[in-house]
C-alpha cells in the first residue's frame, strides 16, 4: 500500500523542499563566489530575502500573457522536477523541461523591449546548446541500465559513473549553462556585469521576477538530482559529488569570462558530439552493456 | 520589519556627472566596502530596483531619460541624489542647460552631500532611505487598501 504512494510520497517531499534546498544552495553559492572575490558576502539567507522582497514590491507588467508565461514557466518546471523524483520517465521530464523554458522565452517575446527580445534569443540559442547533451545523459542512462525511468536508474547497483565518463563530463559543461553560470551566461545573469541589462528577465518585475527565481530554485534542485543519478549506487559519495561539482561549477563562473554565443554553442555541441557520442559508441561496440 | 529593508536593490543613472561620485559609488561594491553585505545589488535595470542613486546636475539633454528610469522602478522605490551637483547643481548650476538638482526633475527621498560624496557617506544615505522605503510601503498598503474599499462601495 505504502509503496504505491511512494512515487507520489517522494513528488510532494521535492515540490516543499525544493525551494528551501534551492535558496539554500544560491545562498551559500553567492558567499563562497563572495569570499573567491576577497568578499565578506551577504548572508547565507539573502535568496529568501530577495524573493520576499520582490513578493511586497507592486506588479508591472508590460503585457498581461507575461504573468500567463511566467506562472507556466513556474509550473512546468515543478512538474518536471516533480516527474523526476517521483522516479518518471526521464524523456518525458526533459520534455515538459524544455517546454517549461519555452515559456520563459515566450514571455521574453511578449514585451516589447530590445533587451528582453535579445535576451529570448540567446535563451534559445543556449537550449539549442544543451538539449542534444541532455538527450544523450538519457539515452547513455539507458544504455546502461536497460530503463529510461528514473526509479530504475537509481536503484542501480553499477557505478553509472564509470560507464559513462564521457556524458558527465559534457554533462557538467551544459550544466554551466543551465546554472546560468559564466562563460555560459549569455542569456541572464546573477552578476551585475551584464552585457543587455538583464537579458531575458529584463521586463519581469516584481512577483513576476520572484517566481522566475523560485522557478530557478526548483530548477537547480532537478539538474543536481541528475548527478546523483550518475552516483546513485552510493548515496555518500553521490552528496560528495554534487557538492563537488558545484563547487567547479563557482570556480569556473569566477575565474572564467563571458563567451560570445557562437563560441558557446559550438563548444556545446562539440563536446556532445565527442565526449557524449564517443561514449555511447564505445559502449555499444564493446557490448558492454550491464542489466541491474 | 519587512524583506524590503534586507534586500534594497540600487539602480544608478548618471545625469552629466563628472564620475568623481560615479566612482565613489562603484567603490561601495569592491572588497573594501563590500555592500553586498546589506543584501544591495548594483542591477543596472530600473524594472529590478528599489533605490534609484543618481549623480549629477541635470541637464536638458539628460531630464527625460531620467524621468524615465524613474518611472520604471516598481513601487516601492526611492531616490537618493549623490553629491553637491545633484543636490543643488553645484559649480554648474549657472550653466545656460543645466536645471540644478536632481530634485527639478523627480522627488528626491535623500540628499547626499559631497564633492565627491565618500563611499561611507554613500551608504550612509542607503540605510536611511531604507527606513524611508519602509514607510512608503505601509503608504502603498494603505492607498492600496482603502482604493480597494472605495472600489467595493461603489459597486
Amino acid at each position: 500500500m505504502i509503496e504505491q504512494f511512494q512515487p507520489i510520497i517522494y513528488a510532494l517531499v521535492y515540490i516543499l523542499v525544493a525551494p528551501v534546498l534551492g535558496g539554500l544552495i544560491a545562498g551559500i553559492d553567492r558567499k563562497v563566489t563572495a569570499r573567491m572575490q576577497g568578499r565578506v558576502g551577504p548572508p547565507i539567507l539573502q535568496p529568501f530575502y530577495d524573493v520576499g522582497k520582490l513578493f511586497e514590491k507592486e506588479n508591472p507588467v508590460v503585457t498581461v500573457t507575461q504573468n500567463f508565461y511566467v506562472l507556466s514557466y513556474l509550473v512546468f518546471m515543478v512538474v518536471s522536477g516533480a516527474l523526476f523524483f517521483s522516479g518518471g520517465d526521464l524523456l518525458l521530464v526533459i520534455f515538459a523541461f524544455t517546454l517549461a523554458h519555452i515559456f520563459l522565452v515566450l514571455g521574453a517575446y511578449a514585451s516589447y523591449s530590445p533587451y528582453s527580445h535579445v535576451g529570448a534569443e540567446r535563451e534559445l540559442l543556449q537550449i539549442i546548446a544543451y538539449e542534444p547533451m541532455i538527450i544523450l545523459t538519457a539515452v547513455g542512462m539507458y544504455m546502461v541500465t536497460k530503463s529510461f525511468f528514473v526509479s530504475t536508474i537509481a536503484a542501480a547497483t553499477v557505478p553509472l559513473v564509470l560507464y559513462l565518463p564521457g556524458v558527465f563530463i559534457g554533462y557538467l559543461i551544459v550544466l554551466t549553462i543551465k546554472l546560468r553560470k559564466s562563460p555560459f551566461d549569455i542569456s541572464t545573469s546573477h552578476h551585475a556585469h551584464q552585457e543587455i541589462v538583464k537579458g531575458v528577465t529584463t521586463d519581469f518585475a516584481g512577483p513576476n521576477l520572484g517566481k522566475i527565481e523560485i522557478a530557478h530554485w526548483y530548477e537547480n534542485v532537478f539538474l543536481l538530482g541528475v548527478i546523483w543519478l550518475f552516483f546513485a549506487w552510493n548515496p555518500l559519495i553521490a552528496i560528495a559529488a554534487i557538492m563537488v561539482s558545484y563547487f567547479l561549477e563557482i570556480l569556473i563562473d569566477n575565474t572564467i569570462s563571458r563567451f560570445k554565443w557562437q563560441l558557446m554553442l559550438r563548444s556545446a555541441w562539440i563536446i556532445a558530439g565527442t565526449l557524449g557520442l564517443v561514449n555511447l559508441g564505445v559502449l555499444y561496440y564493446l557490448g558492454m552493456v550491464v542489466v541491474p | 520589519m519587512t524583506y524590503l529593508q534586507k534586500s534594497p536593490w540600487i539602480v544608478h543613472y548618471n545625469a552629466s556627472s563628472c564620475n568623481g561620485c560615479d566612482i565613489e559609488i562603484l567603490a561601495a561594491l569592491t572588497p573594501v566596502f563590500d555592500v553586498e553585505r546589506f543584501g544591495i545589488i548594483n542591477t543596472g535595470n530600473p524594472k529590478h530596483a528599489d533605490i534609484l542613486l543618481c549623480t549629477g546636475s541635470v541637464n536638458e539633454q539628460n531630464k527625460v531619460p531620467l524621468k524615465n528610469v524613474y518611472d520604471q522602478i516598481p513601487e516601492p522605490k526611492v531616490v537618493i541624489a549623490i553629491g553637491i551637483c545633484a543636490a543643488t547643481g553645484g559649480i554648474f548650476r549657472e550653466c545656460y542647460n543645466v536645471q540644478g538638482g536632481i530634485d527639478k526633475i523627480i522627488p528626491v527621498d535623500v540628499f547626499v552631500p559631497g564633492c565627491a560624496a565618500r563611499p561611507e557617506s554613500i551608504i550612509d544615505g542607503v540605510v536611511t532611505a531604507l527606513g524611508i522605503l519602509e514607510q512608503k510601503r505601509a503608504e502603498m498598503l494603505r492607498k492600496g487598501s482603502s482604493a480597494g474599499t472605495k472600489a467595493g462601495e461603489a459597486e
